[in-house]
């Protein structure tokens, strides 16, 4: 049984024109594409901004609506099930989002905030819902004192806690956690990192991890799926991504980041170099006549990339 | 180097900002020496005050709400004795400087070629035409393509990227000696940013500028700087050069970054956790090591009552004597419940 699957998803944008306002042509933010959660890992969507990622995730939770193609979570198809099965299955999809400051409801206290999703779908009395609200926020490594605060008396990286807290409430198998860090200063970036690990074990979570910064991807994630104009253009296991790139776009994005080892710095520059001519001259080799991203074809058993 | 080339010599600024009635220092007497043809990296978490450094240099702070003593010599005069009339022959002509949202910098109603020559219409005598001719150029040395069609475009018709190189060209545009550069690609993509810090260093080297560079990444800071100042709650920590620093950090605070970044090393591995917060600027305990409360139960004795910057090798400072006794185990420290971390008033 396949635990969590994408199939042929689309996510189409019409673009009106016309004195009738008709559609003439689509935006194709999600472009045909397929992957796979196996249960308890972390899958990384990878991409730069516009190219998808985002509306792929939160299409998977039901925020955005899909134009054709299968969500399939527990032998339902997400985009076709009625509402009380979709009411159903967030509880077991639930989702991170990317800007702490804006996720949180500013005129809630901590405490109504975490058990928000409590109060939707479990009916406990104002004890229990306490006790849990309490277990969670414990979890996430908050103090007793802070349940009646609002978000703004917190910094950044204990609110993404509060956010996660949120998340774990109904204790789901699935989280989607939508560039989690980014808008954090790096030693909280770590400190968030790690403890989402931490809940990984404990809980038994997959992740479905969107994020640009590849560096945190290595240490996150191990499948990735490399994402360029709403397709995917490779996909692979950590070593399959880092260790052996096929597509060119793939060793672009590897070869810009900043290295940190100052003896490399005349290679990487150069690597730089190099791939952006191929990039130019080959052309060819890696995308259609029109620019679009070819189909996958399998380089290994785990490893595929859009190749001609 | 030697003394002669100092361009920028910041002696004992300290800048404090107004928070109900009273003033608390965001910089607390601060002293850098920036050199020609060099890039400096302040670094530092959010809050620490590496953008009210920047922006005291070009004197952008609200009079009212801010203090700001010491001395910033800028080739041979002070800065601070200017008063806003001088400044303004300076800014945008010998220091100019590169913003971090590109979109929030430019005027979205104004064309970008007429937005580059603001600057040489003020500084300079060129001709209209003249103007025109020199932004083209500039377009073209900051490697925009096709300049002519770029020149007459609205800042909403360019990209991230591009954009972020029409800031670049206003800030070259009266070839000024120095650049500050703040958070110049944390809004953009890795392979624009990869990009831009490339045509940044190729500008060094061609037009001999000096940069600030600003940031927070310090992948960012190895692939350009020279030297790196780390500033941790208004006090530069430690200073120099990037290469020796980047492999031998000294200062408990600049380790602890360095090793709470991921990397091929550490992979799988729990990263290291600085314990706490970054303290608030009405919170923050001015006496003795500012670090001490991030350090895990450390002895009082390693630290100095009162720490100062300190060369402990050639070229390289650091600030208290609690670095000899700080290492990092690989182990993962546990964080602790933080009680007292919250932010009030901000």
């Amino acid at each position: 049984m396949t635990f969590f699957k994408v199939n042929n998803l689309k996510v189409y944008y019409p673009i009106r024109g016309g004195i009738f306002r008709r559609v003439v042509n689509h935006v194709k933010a999600v472009d045909n594409i397929n992957f796979e959660l196996k249960r308890g890992e972390t899958y990384a969507l990878v991409g730069e901004s516009g190219c998808g990622k985002t509306t792929t995730g939160r299409t998977v939770v039901g925020l955005t609506k899909a134009t054709s193609g299968e969500v399939i979570f527990n032998n339902l198809d997400l985009t076709k099930c009625n509402r009380k099965q979709i009411r159903e299955s967030r509880r077991e999809i639930q989702m991170v989002f990317q800007d702490p400051y804006s996720s949180l409801n500013p005129k809630k206290t901590v405490y109504d905030i975490v058990a928000e999703p409590l109060r939707n779908f479990e009916n406990l009395s104002k004890s229990e819902e306490r006790e849990q609200v309490e277990y969670f926020m414990q979890k996430v490594g908050m103090s007793r004192d802070s349940l009646f605060k609002y978000p703004h008396q917190f910094s950044g990286g204990q609110r993404q806690r509060v956010g996660i807290a949120r998340a774990l409430t109904l204790k789901p198998k699935i989280i989607i956690a939508d560039e989690p860090v980014s808008a954090l200063d790096a030693s909280v970036q770590a400190q968030v990192l790690n403890f989402m690990q931490d809940i990984q074990e404990e809980f038994g979570l997959t992740y479905l991890f969107i994020s640009h910064d590849l560096g945190i991807v290595r240490h996150m994630c191990n499948r990735i799926g490399i994402m360029y104009k709403g397709k995917f253009v490779e996909e692979g296991t950590r070593e399959d991504i880092y260790e052996n790139p096929q597509h060119i776009y793939t060793r672009r994005l590897i070869a810009s980041i900043p290295e940190l080892d100052t003896d490399q710095h005349q290679n990487s520059e150069l690597l730089r170099k190099n791939i952006e001519e191929e990039y130019q001259k080959e052309n060819d080799k890696y995308f259609n006549e029109d620019g679009s991203v070819m189909d996958l074809k399998p380089v290994s058993d785990t490893h595929f990339a859009a190749l001609r | 180097m030697s003394n002669d080339d100092i361009l920028l010599q910041v002696e004992d600024l300290t800048t404090s900002f107004r928070i109900d009635e009273q003033f608390y220092p965001a910089n607390d007497h601060i002293n850098l020496d920036v050199y020609e043809n060099e890039i400096v990296a302040i670094v530092g978490e959010s809050g620490c005050g590496k953008s009210a450094f920047g922006h005291s240099i070009m004197g952008m702070h609200h009079q009212e709400q801010t203090k700001i003593s010491g001395k910033i010599h800028f080739k041979g005069v002070d800065l601070l004795s200017y008063s806003n009339t001088q400044l303004n022959k300076v800014r945008g002509k010998e220091i100019s400087m590169i913003f971090q949202d590109p979109l929030t910098a430019l005027n979205p109603l104004m064309i970008v070629g007429k937005q580059i020559e603001e600057g040489m219409k003020y500084h300079t005598k060129l001709s209209k035409n003249k103007r025109k001719q020199k932004a083209i150029e500039i377009l073209n040395e900051v490697k925009i393509p096709q300049p002519e069609r770029v020149y007459s475009q609205y800042p909403h018709e360019l990209s991230g990227g591009m954009r972020q190189r029409i800031v670049i060209a206003i800030a070259i545009a009266c070839e000024p000696s120095l650049i500050i550069a703040d958070e110049p690609t944390t809004a953009l993509d890795v392979t624009i940013q990869a990009r831009i810090i490339d045509l940044l260093k190729e500008l060094k080297r061609r037009m001999k500028t000096s940069i600030i560079l600003i940031t927070h990444d310090l992948g960012v800071v190895s692939e350009m700087a020279d030297r790196i100042a780390v500033m941790y709650a208004g006090e530069f920590v430690e200073i120099g050069e990037v290469k020796r620093f980047l492999k031998n950090p000294l200062h408990p605070y600049s380790k602890s970054l360095l090793y709470s970044l991921p990397s091929k090393n550490n992979q799988g591995e729990k990263l290291h956790v600085i314990k706490g917060v970054v303290p608030s600027l009405n919170h923050l305990q001015r006496q003795g090591c500012r670090f001490k409360p991030r350090m895990n139960g450390t002895d009082d004795s390693i630290h100095e009552e009162t720490p100062t910057l300190r060369e402990v090798e050639k070229g390289h400072w650091v600030r208290c004597t609690c670095y000899k006794h700080f290492h990092i185990e690989n182990s993962h420290q546990v964080v602790e419940e933080e009680k007292d971390d919250v932010f009030q008033g901000q």
